[in-house]
Order: C-alpha cells, then sequence, then structure tokens
C-alpha cells in the first residue's frame, strides 16, 4: 500500500498546476500532455499513491488505450484528464484548436445515462448545457443516433433498454457534444462477449468518421489491441508507466477479422507478458492485506 | 396434414390455457375489489340496522341516513360549500408557502455538504414538535386571520418534503453528478436536470405525507380562532351538540384527502413516466 514517493512529497512540489504554453510547431503538437502527474490520497495514517508520476504525449488523431490491472490508478488518471479529480503534482493539458468546443467528455464505466430523460434527451445532454441552436442539436443528435442504431428509440427511456443499447446512448452522447477529446472509462467492461465486440466494432466505425483523440481505459488485453494506434501498460499501485506499445493494424479495422490474424496473437502475447508480473503483484498486494 | 393439424390444436390449447390463466387472475382481482366495496357497505348497513334498533346511542352514533340527510341539508344551504372552500383554499395556500421553499433549500441541502452540515440540526432539533403545539405562538405572531392557519399548514408540508428532497437528492447516484460536471452543467442546470428529475420520486412521497400532516394542521388550525372552515364546522358542531354536522365534517376532511391521493397518483405517474412501471 505504501509507496515510495519520488521527486519529494507532492505537497513540496505544489498542488497548483502552471499550463505552460506549448511551444511545439502545430503539427507535432502533443492534443494532450500529461507531465510529471502524481495523485495521492492520504488514508487514514499514510500516504496512498494512486497515480506515480506519470508523463504522456497523445498526438492529435490517436487512439490511445491504457492497460492495467485493477485498482492501478488507471481510472484515477482518466478523470484527473477529464478534470473530475483534482492531482496532487505535475499537469495535464489539452489543446484546443476548436474554439466553442468542450475540452473533453466522458464515456462513463457503467449506468450513467439519466432514467429520467429519454434517449434524445440524454444524447443531447452535452450540447443542451451548452445552449447550442435547436436546429444543430437535432441534426447532430439525430446523426449520432442513427450511427448508434438508436433512431427508433429516440423516445424511450432507459429503463426500457438493454445494457448495451444504454451504452451506445453514452457513446452517442459523447460524440454528439463535439469534444477536443474523448475520454472512456472501460465502457465496455460490464458487457457480455458478443455485445462487447458488436459495439468495439460500432466505436470504430464512428470513430473512423471523426478521428478524435481518444484516450481510453481498459482492463482487457485484447481491448486494447483491437481499438488501439497506442497503448500504454501501467504497473500496479502506483500507478506507473510500464511500457508504451505501437499497434501496427491498418485501419479501417473489422474486429473479427483483425482478431484472426497471427499479428494479432503476437501483439496480445508481449503486451500480455509486461502486464502479467503487474497482474501477479496487485494479487499479492490485494492478499497482504486481506 | 396431420402434423398441421397437430401443431394448431397445440397453439388452440396453449392460447386457451393462457386465456383461462388471465381469466383467473382477473376474477381473482375483481373478487377483491368487490370485498373491499361490499364490507364498508356491509358496515354502514349494520350501523344503520343498530342505530334504527336502539342497540348503539344515537347521540353519538347517528344512523348513516340521517348524516346523510344532514350532508344534503348542509349542501343546499350552501354552508358545506363555503367551509369546505376556506379549508381548501388555506390548504393550498399554505402548500404553496411551506412546499416550494422546502423543496427548493431540501435539494440545495441535498447538493451541498456545508449547508447540510449547518442545517440538518435544526430540522432534526424542530421535526420532533407536535406541530399542533406551535399552534398558540402561530396565533400570538400571525393573529386570527388567515395567515396564521396558512402558516401552520405551511409548517406541516415542509417538514416531509424537505427531508424527502434531501433524501432523494443523497439517492442519486454520484455518477449522473459527474456526467453533469463533465458536460459542462452550471449549477442551475445541475438543479434542474439532475437533481430535482432525481430526487423526484423521494419528493413525491413527501408531498403524500404533507397532504395527510396539511389536513391533519388545518383542522386544528380551524377549531381555534376561525370563523370558517371544515375544523370550525366540526368544532361549531360540539359547541351546539350538532352530532350529525360534525360526522359530515368528517366525511368532508377524509374525502378531501382521498382525491388529494388519487390526483398525486395520477400525477406521479405524469411527472415521473421514467419509472418502471409499478
Amino acid at each position: 500500500m505504501i509507496s515510495s514517493i519520488r521527486n519529494g512529497t507532492p505537497r513540496e512540489q505544489g498542488a497548483r498546476v502552471s499550463h505552460v504554453p506549448v511551444s511545439v510547431p502545430q503539427e507535432e503538437a502533443a492534443k494532450i500532455s500529461i507531465r510529471n502527474l502524481t495523485k495521492t490520497f492520504l488514508t487514514r495514517d499514510r500516504i496512498f499513491t494512486a497515480v506515480d508520476d506519470i508523463s504522456l504525449e497523445i498526438q492529435a488523431g490517436t487512439f490511445f488505450m491504457i492497460v492495467g490491472p485493477s485498482g492501478c490508478g488507471k481510472t484515477t488518471l482518466l478523470r484527473i484528464v477529464a478534470g473530475l479529480e483534482k492531482h496532487t503534482s505535475g499537469s495535464v493539458e489539452v489543446v484546443h484548436s476548436h474554439p466553442g468546443c468542450p475540452g473533453n467528455s466522458m464515456v462513463f464505466q457503467g449506468d450513467s445515462i439519466f432514467p429520467w430523460m429519454t434517449v434524445w434527451d440524454n444524447a443531447a445532454y452535452g450540447l443542451k448545457m451548452r445552449n447550442v441552436p435547436k436546429r444543430q442539436i437535432r441534426e447532430t443528435v439525430g446523426h449520432y443516433l442513427d450511427r448508434t442504431g438508436l433512431t427508433k428509440f429516440a423516445n424511450a427511456y432507459p429503463h426500457q433498454l438493454s445494457g448495451g443499447m444504454k451504452q451506445r446512448v453514452s457513446i452517442a452522447r459523447a460524440f454528439a457534444n463535439d469534444p477536443e477529446v474523448l475520454l472512456m472509462d472501460e465502457p465496455f467492461s460490464a458487457l457480455d462477449e458478443q455485445n462487447k465486440t458488436l459495439l468495439q466494432e460500432e466505436l470504430l466505425r464512428i470513430w473512423d468518421e471523426t478521428k478524435k483523440t481518444v484516450l481510453f481505459i481498459t482492463h482487457s488485453v485484447d481491448e486494447a489491441v483491437t481499438l488501439g494506434d497506442k497503448i500504454m501498460v501501467m504497473t500496479a499501485h502506483p500507478g506507473r508507466t510500464k511500457a508504451i506499445v505501437d499497434v501496427p493494424f491498418a485501419r479501417p479495422r473489422s474486429v473479427l477479422e483483425l482478431r484472426a490474424t497471427p499479428q494479432y496473437g503476437e501483439l496480445v502475447y508481449k503486451i500480455w507478458g509486461y502486464l502479467r508480473e503487474e497482474v501477479q503483484h496487485a494479487k499479492a498486494d490485494a492478499e497482504g492485506n486481506a | 396434414m396431420t402434423r398441421i393439424s397437430w401443431l394448431e390444436r397445440a397453439r388452440v390449447t396453449m392460447s386457451w390455457g393462457l386465456s383461462r390463466e388471465r381469466l383467473w387472475s382477473m376474477s381473482a382481482a375483481r373478487r377483491d375489489r368487490l370485498i373491499g366495496i361490499v364490507s364498508p357497505v356491509l358496515l354502514l348497513f349494520l350501523w344503520e340496522g343498530a342505530a334504527r334498533q336502539g342497540l348503539i346511542d344515537t347521540r353519538f352514533f347517528p344512523a348513516p341516513s340521517t348524516i346523510l340527510r344532514t350532508l344534503g341539508r348542509l349542501m343546499e344551504s350552501g354552508e358545506l360549500w363555503e367551509h369546505g372552500w376556506a379549508s381548501l383554499q388555506r390548504l393550498f395556500w399554505g402548500f404553496l408557502v411551506g412546499g416550494i421553499p422546502a423543496l427548493v433549500l431540501g435539494i440545495v441541502m441535498g447538493l451541498y455538504r456545508p449547508l447540510r452540515a449547518a442545517v440538518d440540526p435544526l430540522i432534526a432539533a424542530t421535526y420532533p414538535i407536535p406541530k399542533s403545539a406551535i399552534l398558540p405562538l402561530m396565533l400570538l405572531i400571525f393573529g386570527l386571520g388567515e395567515a396564521s392557519k396558512i402558516v401552520m399548514v405551511a409548517i406541516g408540508v415542509f417538514y416531509p418534503i424537505c427531508i424527502n428532497a434531501v433524501a432523494g437528492v443523497l439517492e442519486i447516484n454520484k455518477i449522473y453528478l459527474d456526467v453533469g460536471k463533465n458536460f459542462g452543467a452550471s449549477r442551475w442546470q445541475t438543479f434542474r436536470t439532475i437533481a430535482l428529475p432525481g430526487a423526484l420520486p423521494f419528493i413525491m412521497s413527501g408531498v403524500k405525507l404533507g397532504v395527510g400532516m396539511g389536513l391533519i394542521l388545518i383542522a386544528i388550525a380551524e377549531m381555534i380562532g376561525a370563523k370558517s372552515g371544515l375544523g370550525y364546522m366540526i368544532w361549531n358542531a360540539w359547541e351546539i351538540l350538532a352530532v350529525e354536522t360534525m360526522y359530515v365534517g368528517l366525511i368532508m376532511i377524509a374525502l378531501i384527502g382521498y382525491l388529494f391521493s388519487l390526483a398525486l397518483n395520477e400525477m406521479e405517474r405524469w411527472i415521473i413516466p421514467w419509472k418502471a412501471e409499478r
């Protein structure tokens, strides 16, 4: 549980982050720059480090995957990028290239669509909060409901939908909001295998239209290799960067065809190699705590 | 040929079985409804019979037929409408004056922890005071006019709605607040699109409790220092020993409560369409 804190205690480094202007030319500029990001929690008498000194540059248009054992701090990292949690030290920066667009939109893990709104109102949520003109809302929401196969269900309430359908609404909501960066927190983890594959296919198809920068958290190596351009493997607590792996597969991809290739298996095997130690680490830690 | 007829027969048998089952369950429901109607009617008949036979003291328990006659008389003279209308108006204003601040305060308390920490003890300390015990104080402050009655209803309505609104907001899954934050909802938008609709099922139970509380308090408040209203009618009937009138007042209050609960159930279906059918 206790982790060594390098570079002095987080408090000394200062929790307030100055936003450094990017001096790199636009083409090479990273869309998301994470520098020396650390997040510690105080638990009774200990300091628990969830994210430990992670630095990361994600280029515009990259589908970036973070894979790691459960409890490795990957969700914390994503929530910090989303602005839902404050970090202890370091900096996170998302470059805004379209004025008026929101910085990020998140597809949450589990049920996150409002039960009291229809599918349509859920998908339009971000646009409505920004007071986007009605006509534009109609067009954008209509488009993404069509892309996610939800047009027929526009007036349905979430309790009438299956788990897969609800997650489609969540995806439509994030895409319709037209953010600089899409954040996805294990969006398919609660789905069964068949639904998961279907939704991965659909996500890739929708993503191909916009090629937005995506930061996608998962504990599934298969999912990481299937969807990503780059995969960062995270260590178990404290969460650090273990390795960053390029995914060489061409796009557009078909999930099932991709999985039938030997290169796919090799890459999965390679990433499992990095991950195995960490999973065992995490397991030993959990048993030690029990 | 034989195969088709076999299938056909199976289908017919199945649908027949289904409809028979449906019929049975429907008749059970109908039977319950029938019992629900018959038992009070039976009680009324027993009451009527016992009163006519002199088995019960008609000074305290006048026969239902005489109560009904009194009801007719009071309706004709317009007295009943006058008193009923006075009570309804006080209930309405009391609900508005107590309910709306309770709703807003409850939701804001649910959203902001410091406010909750500050106000919760006040509510916990004042809630157990019997509201009827505050009546003399209210008469002192607001006088014998309409204001004291409206305030009494407002106080009664305030607590259940406020307490339920706080509980309702706290029951909302935190993920929805995260969604609001992530999609840039302002404070007002968070209130309007997440806290209020999310807490609505709880708030509606608070409103139902509030109606009951309001009826109790309006009756009590009108018994003292009022010249109109159903509570006054009942109290006045005691003073002039018009027992039948007293019963008419009780029936009217029961009727108002019943109609309110019917209306609220209907309203609930309208404003909370997203709850799975119960």
